[in-house]
């Protein structure tokens, strides 16, 4: 793969390093998420992603878009809860937006992702600053349109897209959450940084670093949370 | 945490095999975890499926039969179902007449439902119609919260559209109907113990001996406040004055009072329970014309209550009363 070419084949990578870094953080997603929900983020993300790689390796669909669609059709049978929904429409919505290419620049994954977030907010009907895993993608998606916009390459614009979900993520944390289950808790719910949020960080980051090179990252590893000292490889 | 099961992991897939071998009126796809009527659907009626996450047994699979639901969707505990479920479900129970989806308001079971209604639109034509309940008076319904839970008022919608439905009524009208009961239903809870989640193993919340949860949700969501135990008669007070705050029970046709335990609270206590709230009832000048009392919507062994009014007319008592045949709720057959 030539960098800023972004086939199924690179799709594929990045399902399985995003299926990879929720298996390796559920722990800590389940426990951001009984903090504020009801403790199941982790393991219903990890039993779906598991489902979604085996789905990608039985089938061994062609081209982008059928990757994304075998991913998005998995997540909304193997989840439940309200995050199959939405992940699932992520990346439903990405497959029907990259139509018929057997590969997308960089700008063209751009455009993919804007459709899995307005699918998510449709889904979801997430507003900024709702405390949900909104915060984290809008942010991203927006850095990666801002970056591609200026010229920048996609390893520097992926790099732009993880601060911004990253810092998205952190946000999360003095918000009071006006959506799911976490909204019952009204002002309990300030303090806690939003599982959803986490889990987007993670699939932004596992992009950087399966679509591009994840040179633009530097050399730091990442924080999943606060009370989280692991790094990603 | 001291359970009768086998592993957690199928504790779901184990009851479903018992309520099949317990009720030959039922019928169970195990591979889909759907409860159906054992006879097929009559031709020309509207279908009635329900589901949600397991754990708040009889509701939903208890509530197939006649009169009540023709399908139910089992979730894992707490979890809701996927769409595939109530796609499979809709599919099979359609008789022609269009199908009704009865969703309690949480986000999970609210956007899995709207999925399956999505797919059915696109895959079958089946019409569908969704009805959500949103009874529960301790969650504040405004823009910055998901709105209120789907609590009591969701056996009661299910008897009563059932009931609807099993007359032969349109798609449209027995809908109306359901949203009717929402529109007219107020319910709150208390909680006097947690309760397990068997895949967790530890109780979702710890609540000291002394204390109660008033407002709590079916799954341990957090209440309004929590107070010192209190004699039943305060605690009924608790439940009552809020539900009476929200709606004007008095006039029309008087009341269905619900007075629903949790799952881990005996009947003589709900028992107990029902005394003080028909006593606050009847000092507030509110007519109760029909009664319910015990285990119906649960939380699995959480110990506790929830107090259900539902204002009735004409036609939503008589549908009340109507012959019902399922392996929770049982009448007039």
């Amino acid at each position: 793969m030539s960098v800023g070419a972004i086939d199924a084949e690179a799709l594929g990578r990045w399902v399985r390093a995003f299926a990879a870094e929720v298996s390796r953080h559920k722990e800590v997603l389940t426990q951001l998420d009984s903090a504020i929900g009801d403790a199941d983020h982790g393991a219903n993300m990890d039993r779906g992603m598991a489902a979604a790689v085996a789905a990608i390796d039985l089938e061994s669909p062609a081209g982008p878009r059928a990757v994304l669609t075998t991913v998005g059709l998995t997540l909304v049978s193997a989840v439940g809860g309200a995050s199959g929904p939405l992940y699932g429409t992520l990346f439903l919505r990405m497959g029907a937006a990259v139509g018929e290419a057997e590969v997308l620049d960089g700008p063209g994954f751009s455009r993919a992702l804007e459709a899995g977030l307005a699918g998510v907010v449709a889904r979801g009907k997430a507003e900024p600053g709702d405390k949900t895993m909104y915060d984290a993608l809008a942010p991203a998606c927006a850095a990666l349109a801002a970056a591609f916009a200026e010229g920048v390459d996609l390893d520097d614009a992926l790099a732009a897209a993880v601060g911004a979900a990253d810092a998205g993520r952190d946000a999360t944390i003095p918000m009071l959450a006006r959506k799911g289950r976490a909204s019952y808790l009204g002002e309990r719910s300030i303090g806690h940084q939003d599982p959803g949020a986490t889990s987007i960080a993670l699939l932004v980051r596992t992009a950087a670093l399966t679509l591009g090179t994840g040179s633009g990252l530097g050399g730091a590893g990442a924080r999943v949370c606060v009370e989280d000292a692991g790094t990603l490889a | 945490m001291k359970k009768l099961i086998n592993t957690p992991e199928t504790v779901v897939s184990d009851a479903l095999l018992g309520i099949a071998a317990a009720h030959q009126d039922l019928r169970v796809d195990h591979q889909n975890k759907i409860i159906y009527r054992a006879a097929a659907p009559r031709p020309g009626k509207v279908g009635l499926i329900s589901g949600g996450g397991s754990g708040h047994e009889p509701l939903h699979g208890g509530f197939v039969g006649l009169g009540m639901l023709d399908a139910a969707c089992a979730g894992e505990v707490f979890t809701s179902p996927v769409p595939d479920q109530m796609l499979e479900a809709t599919k099979v129970v359609d008789a022609g007449a269009g199908v009704l989806h009865v969703v309690k308001n949480y986000t999970g079971d609210v956007l899995n439902f709207e999925m399956a209604a999505e797919l059915a639109a696109a895959e079958t034509g089946v019409e569908v119609v969704a009805v959500v309940t949103d009874d529960d008076v301790a969650v504040q319904d405004s823009l910055f919260t998901a709105g209120r839970r789907g609590v009591g008022v969701t056996v009661l919608l299910e008897k009563i559209a059932g009931a609807a439905a099993e007359e032969g009524r349109s798609l449209t009208e027995v809908a109306d109907v359901a949203r009717r009961v929402n529109a007219n239903g107020r319910s709150m809870g208390v909680a006097l113990t947690s309760c397990t989640v068997p895949a967790a193993g530890r109780p979702t919340f710890d609540l000291p001996d002394d204390e109660i949860e008033v407002g709590v949700g079916i799954h341990g969501e957090p209440g309004r406040r929590r107070l010192p135990l209190a004699p039943a008669a305060d605690i009924a007070a608790l439940l009552v004055e809020p539900i009476l705050a929200d709606l004007d029970f008095t006039g029309g046709d008087g009341v269905v009072a619900f007075v629903n335990g949790l799952g881990g609270t005996p009947l003589i206590e709900l028992y107990v329970m029902y005394h003080e709230v028909a006593r606050i009832l009847a000092a507030s000048g509110i007519t109760v014309v029909r009664s319910l009392v015990g285990p119906y919507i649960t939380s699995l062994e959480m110990a506790g209550a929830s107090v259900t009014l539902l204002k009735l007319d004409d036609e939503l008592l008589r549908l009340w009363d109507a012959p019902v045949s399922t392996p929770g709720l049982r009448w007039g057959v």
